[in-house]
């Protein structure tokens, strides 16, 4: 039996540009080397808030039903969308109650500040450690090449445009080099007034 | 037995409830590992008419840093010991003992051949027989990444990229090493325009994919550097200094610029 | 109390019995350090949190409130040091408002070591406390199997011997609060430099009688350098097959408010 996290595959990265933010993932699903699917996406919407969940599918399914429960409960309870700060601390908590039986899972969560409008990303490891960072985060099987390629490709203050060039062209040629991601992937891009889903074309194999 | 006195966190590694499943191993095998990891990361790009090689000069074991200028490129087949005329670059990476034992064995090879023939070693010449001394160990293989480059036959830039035993391939560009994934993805997209397309060539699957050229000299010098300095970010096993080997027709110069050190 | 949740634990237990590698957690492959001096306590941390060889958090805060005046300093498993010291600092915070005096740092110490004690070294906290309440100024150690020490001045993590041979060379009886600053982050920095498995900056927090001053990034000495070019692409590089906006002001079409007309003005009650 392999690593749990990396039998499934999957990418997953999130960027801070001006005044925006964005979040991509990759569409495979397999079964170490078969893949299964190319329509399984990673990244989740929770009212302005978004999710992407790497790892173990079987997890990645529970986890992101469980936060769509969490937050639909929150919104209830609060009369109001979770922010994407608390979303951190709720995903953090939750995962470490699980600290002696974890998912096999790394989120990713972005989204902007619903009243300073300011971006926010953050990501977490299995056991809920928060990697708050205020460039990019990425997870799953293509992290180091994602790591690699978005220290390259990097820069602060990307207009929403030139963020979706430059987390996409991330994404897919991270996702290239690595066997257990592509198929695909999905863009989004989150501004104050809307939000913006594309389909991207990539290898198919 | 270290990680038993150790206070180090790390090498008693994250304590998860799961490490204590139950293990039935009542005797255990005398090991002797003869392997040790050195890190560093080399890169090679072969252009029009030059070929630049590049690797950090820090060489590790675990978490420490056993010397910041232990360089990894070294020239190759030169008339005398200072190799001022050599035409050929081997670069590797992976563990060190066994990379220098590689570089003295090829380096003895071509200062033979030029003895016997009057003439250097061509670099495709030289390729095969670096295949063949790596395959000669096939069983107890030296333990690295190795990459050649040189000048071919037609003035170009030629790179060749090796596994352990020997398997090899001219190549335009290749990262090895710890970081070799990390830099990869990026000379990809920079050096071969991948996944990049003419903006408003197409709509959908008809939009026609980026015209490729080769690199210059200074554009291939300016996506090195800022590759080891994002790798350097993030990998803790690179850094401290940039070894950078251009070669041209006209000989090889040798440069060397500032890393990250911690 | 926390309240963890065991309920994977069984099919991960028979995953890892199958041969499965366990994931990998953050840690804070750190170098922390501690140092009393005449009238307080300095700690200092670097900022580099590791996955494996990979930098996972290059600016991290490995400085954890406990209360105002009792701060803690964590290597080990990120997430450990990260909840257990909420989770102490939650329980001192309750305990000083029923006894309604200042928390001690023993109590602060004798709490983290019970806590980890109790899980036998599974939460991976590695944790250098320190602080000043009434009864003076203190600094301890606390190891994840639950072992404290009490010392004038400690180091922790994978940097701890770069950062011991400072102390060892350089320490004196008498400091003052600069010496000590001084002393503190030139041990962090030899970690910085000489383990692979700490780097980026120096946080210190320095707590006297009066207050605590937490000095987040007070040597940065691996700024980034700036990139040789832009890697800005032209727009329209990418390939996209599909798009669809959503709009904050076209969300009407999706979603429909409409005002309740009051006009029956009581509303029904139970009589």
């Amino acid at each position: 039996m392999s690593d749990p996290s990396s039998i499934n595959g999957g990418a997953c990265v999130a960027m801070v540009g001006k005044d925006c933010v964005a979040i991509a993932c990759d569409l495979r699903l397999g079964m170490q080397a078969l893949t299964i699917s190319n329509n399984f996406p990673k990244v989740f919407q929770y009212g302005d808030v978004f999710l992407g969940l790497t790892g173990l599918a079987t997890d990645v399914n529970t986890v992101s039903d469980l936060f769509r429960y969490k937050t639909n409960m929150y919104r209830l309870r609060e009369e109001r969308p979770i922010a994407p700060r608390t979303m951190a601390n709720l995903v953090s908590s939750s995962l470490y109650e699980r600290r002696f039986g974890p998912y096999f899972v790394s989120p990713v969560v972005a989204g902007l500040d619903p009243k300073t409008s300011k971006p926010f990303i953050c990501g977490f490891d299995s056991i809920g450690c928060i990697d708050f960072a205020k460039d990019f985060i990425v997870s799953g099987t293509a992290s180091d090449q994602l790591f690699g390629i978005c220290e390259g490709l990097w820069e602060a203050d990307l207009e929403p445009d030139d963020l979706f060039e430059t987390i996409s062209q991330a994404l897919l040629n991270a996702v290239d080099r690595d066997a257990l991601s592509g198929w695909g992937a999905h863009v989004y891009i989150i501004e104050k007034d809307k939000v913006t889903k594309r389909l991207l074309k990539g290898r198919q194999d | 037995m270290a990680a038993m006195f150790s206070q180090n966190p790390l090498m008693n590694g994250p304590h998860y409830a799961t490490t204590d499943a139950p293990k039935t191993n009542d005797f255990r095998e005398h090991r002797f590992y003869p392997y040790t990891d050195n890190g560093g990361s080399t890169l090679a790009i072969s252009g029009a008419d030059f070929t630049v090689m590049a690797g950090d000069t820090r060489h590790t074991s675990g978490y420490s840093i056993n010397s910041r200028m232990e360089p990894k490129l070294f020239k190759i087949g030169g008339t005398t010991a200072d190799q001022h005329d050599a035409t050929i670059v081997l670069s590797v990476c992976g563990f060190a003992a066994d990379g220098n034992a590689l570089r003295d064995q090829l380096d003895t090879i071509c200062k033979i051949y030029r003895y016997r023939h009057g003439k250097a070693m061509s670099a495709n010449a030289c390729a095969k027989r670096l295949s063949t001394i790596l395959y000669g160990k096939r069983f107890f293989p030296y333990y690295v990444h190795a990459m050649l480059g040189g000048i071919d036959e037609e003035g170009k830039g030629v790179v060749y990229s090796y596994d352990p035993v020997g398997s090899y391939e001219r190549e335009t560009c290749r990262a090895a090493g710890a970081a070799g994934s990390l830099i990869m993805p990026f000379l990809d997209n920079q050096v071969n325009f991948k996944n990049q397309y003419a903006p408003g060539s197409g709509v959908g699957h008809n939009l026609q994919e980026r015209e490729r050229r080769p690199l210059l000299l200074n554009e291939v010098e300016t996506v090195v550097k800022d590759a080891f300095d994002g790798a350097a970010e993030r990998h803790i096993e690179v850094g401290d200094s940039l070894q950078l080997l251009i070669l041209t027709k006209d000989g090889i110069e040798e440069k060397f610029l500032p890393l990250k050190k911690d | 109390m926390p309240g963890f949740d065991f309920s994977n634990y069984n099919r991960n237990a028979a995953l890892h019995a199958q041969g499965m590698p366990l994931p990998k957690a953050t840690s804070t492959g750190t170098t922390i350090v501690g140092c009393i001096f005449d009238g307080g306590v300095v700690i200092a941390a670097d900022t580099r949190a590791t996955s494996g060889p990979i930098v996972a958090d290059k600016n991290c805060e490995k400085l954890h409130y406990i209360a105002p005046q009792i701060w803690c300093a964590g290597a080990g498993t990120a997430a450990d040091t990260e909840f257990t010291t909420a989770l102490i600092s939650s329980q001192l915070e309750l305990h000083a408002m029923s006894t309604g005096r200042k928390p001690r740092v023993v109590t602060c110490m004798t709490m983290l070591k019970q806590h980890l004690f109790r899980y036998q070294g599974h939460i991976g906290a590695y944790l250098v406390v320190a602080g000043v309440d009434p009864t003076g100024t203190h600094l301890f150690t606390v190891h994840a199997h639950g072992s404290t020490d009490k010392l004038p001045y400690v180091t922790m993590g994978s940097g701890s011997l770069a950062a011991m041979s400072v102390f060892e060379s350089k320490w004196k009886a008498e400091l003052t609060q600069e010496e000590a600053v001084e002393l503190a982050s030139q041990a962090i920095l030899a970690g910085i430099w000489n383990d692979l498995g700490s780097g980026s900056n120096v946080d210190v927090a320095v707590i006297t009688p009066e207050k605590t001053t937490l000095k987040r990034n007070l040597i940065k000495p691996n700024e980034k350098v700036p990139k040789q070019q832009s890697y800005k692409f032209a727009r329209g590089t990418t390939a996209v097959l599909n798009e669809k906006i959503i709009k904050k002001s076209e969300i009407g079409r999706y979603v429909s408010v409409q005002e309740v007309p009051l006009e029956s003005d009581k509303m029904e009650v139970d009589s």
